[in-house]
């Protein structure tokens, strides 16, 4: 089972996720190959080394400069033809996940998303994938080669095993509409606003909220509580509140003694940004939302009825506490 | 400008798995998937009131599909493209992509939108294998979307914040949820939907070889469904006026107040 790593980098720095598929690969296989793309990427080839790469293949180019999907879909297809790799990995990210459907696609390749583990059985490669909001799991397999898997965010953790890879440059071919697309701008990061990587409690709001405005209410529970506020990528998009409190994959991961959630749906790509969290309490109108798949104590009703009501009962709770005398 | 965009019918309520009896919940209807009325949305404000432009909808799904997408053309798109054929039936991302590309190659469209996500596979990958096969530039995730003179510039949130991408058209666009709020069906909309063209066509008539499609095209496959791993209780209530009051109880019990 000769296997590439995709490994994902930023700030010249390989992620986390590529190294933890790393170290699930080695485990499994032993002899395992990396492909760093970019431009002046070679210094990266050693860490990767250290955590269980064999061999290291560099492809630089000034079109792999920027986090693009398509040159890369190029590069590790002539590298998984030339040497005959029968698996790939990714660690899922807005990024691989392009090149890994990409990739299926040039090679005709089956490919199976957000894994949760990966294991040999009887010589067969199986995956695991929760499917329907996480309601089952599901093994999944491949027929035939290569095989394709994305990993779920923060599935394998890396070890680091101390080795050290050989490494090969490779020859940069692209496809003319590969480099059509261009970055003007790269991960501007709108890093102005509260840090919530370190509150005890955390209340979120969602798009459920209806409007920034109603913010309020999730602010004011949060002060009761003694939280910090978060948000989904919904409301982050639409300009509701800042980049930097946003719970999920593409966001902060955060682990409080208590989540409330609050008009939110509770999308698989939020959920494992806070499944880590002590107690989970989601409030939300719909009665078949995902967020209830995990929450501890769903609440169905109104937000508008229940959270001012929620704010101002721990309002009393603290006075009663906390006498001001 | 003519833009297509790629929809998929999938069943309401197809997101549970009865506890009891271990199945798919099927009792919902057919719907349109929710993140792709974002795609249709974003077509139909690109459109504007341009009579050169169209939006076509494609789809690859049953036959009984065509009921769902009514209410895109309900939305205001022009007509609709269903790839439906018994074949094609188990494809998964290598057949789906091939058969949606070769129906996309039909109707040569400058720009090809997509949702964010299908509600019942939850990929979110679909666009970048389609992006290859019609050899298009591709810009996914995209929560902004700008078109000036035969060029794309799309915002879009990473791992690390935010990228602005550009392309010249004909290009692959997949939106985000976050790009805009879906229009309801106007009365007179629902009504003019039903007249509006609805072309149901094979994959023979696509050129795609049975081999390429359904399950003999198709490079996964599913071994077994299981349970989750155990999880913690979960406690689900309705709020009958009382729903704070609970919360407040909840949390003095398990000490997080
Ligand atoms: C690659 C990728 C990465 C992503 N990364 C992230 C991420 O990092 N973080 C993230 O959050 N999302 C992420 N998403 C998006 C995710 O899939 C969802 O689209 C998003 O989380 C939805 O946000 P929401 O719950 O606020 O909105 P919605 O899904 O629109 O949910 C709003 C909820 O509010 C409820 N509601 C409405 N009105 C009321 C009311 N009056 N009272 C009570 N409830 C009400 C509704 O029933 C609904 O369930 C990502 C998606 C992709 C494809
Ligand atoms: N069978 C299909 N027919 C038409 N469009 C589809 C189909 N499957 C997926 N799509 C499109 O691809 C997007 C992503 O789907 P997925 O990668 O399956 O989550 C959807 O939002 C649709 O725009």
């Amino acid at each position: 089972m000769p296997t590439l790593v995709f490994l994902e980098h930023h700030d010249r720095e390989l992620q986390k996720d590529s190294l933890g598929v790393l170290g699930k690969a080695a485990e499994l296989e032993g002899d395992v190959s990396a492909l760093i793309a970019g431009s002046a990427v070679e210094g990266l080839a050693a860490q990767a080394g250290r955590f269980g790469a064999a061999k290291v293949f560099i492809a630089e180019d000034r079109a792999l400069e920027a986090p693009l999907p398509q040159p890369r879909v190029d590069v590790a297809a002539d590298l998984v033809r030339s040497h005959g790799f029968d698996t790939v990995l990714f660690g899922a990210t807005v990024l691989t996940a392009d090149v890994a459907a990409g990739l299926a696609a040039r090679l005709d390749a089956g490919l199976n998303w957000d894994l949760v583990d990966l294991m040999q059985e009887n010589g067969k490669l199986v995956g695991t994938r929760p499917a329907l909001d996480d309601t089952v799991y599901v093994d999944v397999g491949w027929k035939g080669e290569p095989r394709l898997a994305l990993i779920r965010t923060g599935t394998f953790e890396p070890v680091e095993s101390g080795g050290e890879a050989e490494v090969e440059r490779v020859d940069v071919q692209l496809e003319d509409f590969s480099t059509l697309a261009t970055m003007l701008e790269q991960a501007h990061e709108e890093s102005e606003g509260p840090s919530i990587e370190d509150a005890d409690v955390i209340v979120a709001g969602g798009r459920g909220l209806g409007g920034p405005e109603n913010f309020a209410l999730v602010e004011e529970l949060a002060k009761a509580l003694g939280g910090a506020v978060a948000a989904t990528r919904a409301v982050v998009d639409a300009g509701w509140y800042p980049y930097s409190t946003q719970v999920g994959q593409t966001g902060k991961t955060v682990s409080p003694r208590l989540y409330v959630a609050v008009g939110i749906s509770g999308a698989i790509q939020h959920k494992v940004g806070m499944q880590g969290s002590n107690v989970i309490v989601a409030i939300n109108k719909d009665p078949n939302a995902p967020i209830f798949e995990y929450a501890d104590l769903g609440v169905v009703g109104d937000l508008h009825e229940i959270v001012p009501k929620l704010t101002e009962l721990v309002n009393v709770k603290n006075a009663a506490h906390f006498p001001r005398d | 400008m003519k833009i297509a965009v790629c929809a998929k019918v999938v069943p309401e309520q197809a997101r549970r798995i009865d506890p009891e009896t271990k199945r798919l919940d099927r009792s919902g209807e057919p719907t349109l998937n929710p993140f792709d009325a974002n795609a249709v949305e974003e077509a139909l404000r690109l459109k504007g009131d341009d009579p050169g432009a169209e939006v076509v909808l494609v789809s690859l799904g049953p036959e009984r599909s065509l009921d769902a997408l009514r209410k895109a053309l309900a939305m205001g798109a022009d007509r609709v493209v269903l790839v439906s054929d018994e074949a094609a039936a188990g494809s998964d991302l290598v057949a789906s992509s091939y058969a949606l590309a070769q129906a996309l190659e039909r109707e040569q469209s400058e720009l090809v939108l997509f949702g964010q996500q299908a509600n019942d596979s939850d990929g979110a990958v679909m666009w970048a294998a389609v992006a290859d096969r019609l050899r298009r530039p591709l810009i996914s995730q995209v929560a902004e979307l700008t078109v000036s003179g035969g060029t794309l510039r799309g915002k879009r949130q990473t791992e690390f914040g935010y990228d602005v991408i550009e392309a010249p058209l004909p290009a692959v666009v997949a939106v985000s949820d976050a790009i805009n709020e879906p229009r309801y069906p106007s009365l007179k909309g629902i009504m003019g939907a039903k007249k509006k063209p609805q072309e149901t066509v094979s994959l023979a008539a696509l050129g795609v070889e049975e081999d390429r499609a359904g399950e003999s095209g198709s490079r996964t496959e599913v071994y077994a469904v299981g349970d989750p791993p155990p999880r913690g209780e979960t406690q689900k209530i309705e709020d009958d006026g009382s729903g704070a009051e609970k919360i407040v109880e909840f949390l003095l019990e398990r000490k997080a107040l």
